[in-house]
């Protein structure tokens, strides 16, 4: 299925949850936090929470600033 | 003289010098800059990972810099909402309870949005945030914001990196005339000078951020700060003499140098 992470479209297995899609882009689960369709998925919830094809995934990391 | 700790929340914090990560040339002189300031309360904020470049790890370096507590920022909000939701994703990433409030919409002037930082605030303090709410120098606002359970208020001295100092103080005068919460100084600063001017007119802590970040020598800039603000606190601990209307001698005026 087809799901929009960061703003760019990737393809993932069917029954993908969001912490296997953290996986497939090797992204270190534990510095990342994480929108889908803007609600918080917390990270205990993200091997529980099924994507659909369409969903939106983001991933945010600290940065600098004042 | 020993300065008394700044309270926020249920934490005590010697350093009333906060600072922001943002402008630096490269993350060694920020982290440099922040360990010389000794800040314990600093600011960053969150940007989407990159996949790219993974190894750009912000919070690691600085979590391990001795005595700071990260306070990230909702910088990029522009409605209470993202705001809110920024606070949650930066608590899920480092744990603090402290979140800067900051709502500016228009990228021109970078002018904090009052409506929208009061909603902010408003939910924040019931999930148990520590807000501190970066906000116009409006001593009804400050009210506002401290009876709603605001850690501190942060008004600005004037417009985010402009240099343009304490262009706000009348305002911020009566601001912290009137709280009972810690005022600090967000924004504008430029000189070490206008730091310790800041705590000599009572406010509780300044956040620098540009005025280090853009020195010629950010490191000797952040001790430069951290040394204005202990003296503008000792000053104001010490207790500034007051105004006289005109001039009142030092020296005696007996006129010996010719007979009276």
């Amino acid at each position: 299925m087809r799901l929009i992470v960061n703003g760019k479209p990737g393809d993932f297995k069917d029954e993908a949850t969001l912490a296997d899609v953290l996986g497939d882009l090797k992204i270190d689960s534990l510095r990342v936090a994480t929108l889908v369709n803007d609600h918080v998925i917390r990270r205990d919830n993200r091997a529980d929470t099924h994507m659909k094809a369409g969903d939106r995934v983001e991933a945010f990391t600290f940065a600098c600033g004042g | 003289m020993t300065i008394d700790p700044l309270n926020l929340g249920q934490t005590e914090f010697a350093s009333r010098l906060l600072v922001g990560t943002g402008k630096f040339s490269d993350n060694a002189v920020m982290l440099k800059a922040v360990e010389a300031s000794g800040a314990q309360l600093v600011t960053v904020a969150l940007r989407r990972f990159n996949p790219d470049r993974p190894d750009d790890d912000l919070a690691g370096p600085l979590a391990r810099l001795p005595g700071v507590t990260l306070m990230p920022n909702t910088s990029g909000a522009r409605t209470a909402d993202e705001a809110v939701r920024v606070a949650m994703l930066a608590r899920e990433l480092c744990g603090s309870p402290f979140i800067k409030v900051e709502i500016h919409p228009n990228p021109h002037h970078l002018m904090p949005d009052p409506i929208e930082t009061f909603k902010a605030a408003k939910t924040l303090v019931k999930e148990g945030f520590q807000v501190m709410p970066y906000m116009g120098a409006d001593p009804a606002l400050a009210k506002r914001l401290e009876d709603i359970g605001c850690a501190s208020v942060m008004p600005l001295g004037s417009a985010i990196g402009s240099g343009h100092g304490l262009q706000t103080a009348d305002m911020l005068k009566i601001i912290v005339r009137d709280s009972r919460i810690p005022v600090i100084v967000d924004a504008g600063i430029r000189t070490p000078s206008e730091a310790a001017a800041a705590m000599e007119m009572g406010c509780a802590a300044v956040l620098v951020n540009s005025a280090i970040a853009a020195a010629d020598d950010p490191v000797a800039m952040a001790r430069a700060f951290a040394a204005a603000v202990k003296a503008g606190m000792a000053a104001r601990q010490a207790g500034l003499m007051p105004m006289a209307d005109g001039a009142s001698p030092t020296s005696p005026l007996t006129g010996f140098l010719r007979n009276e």
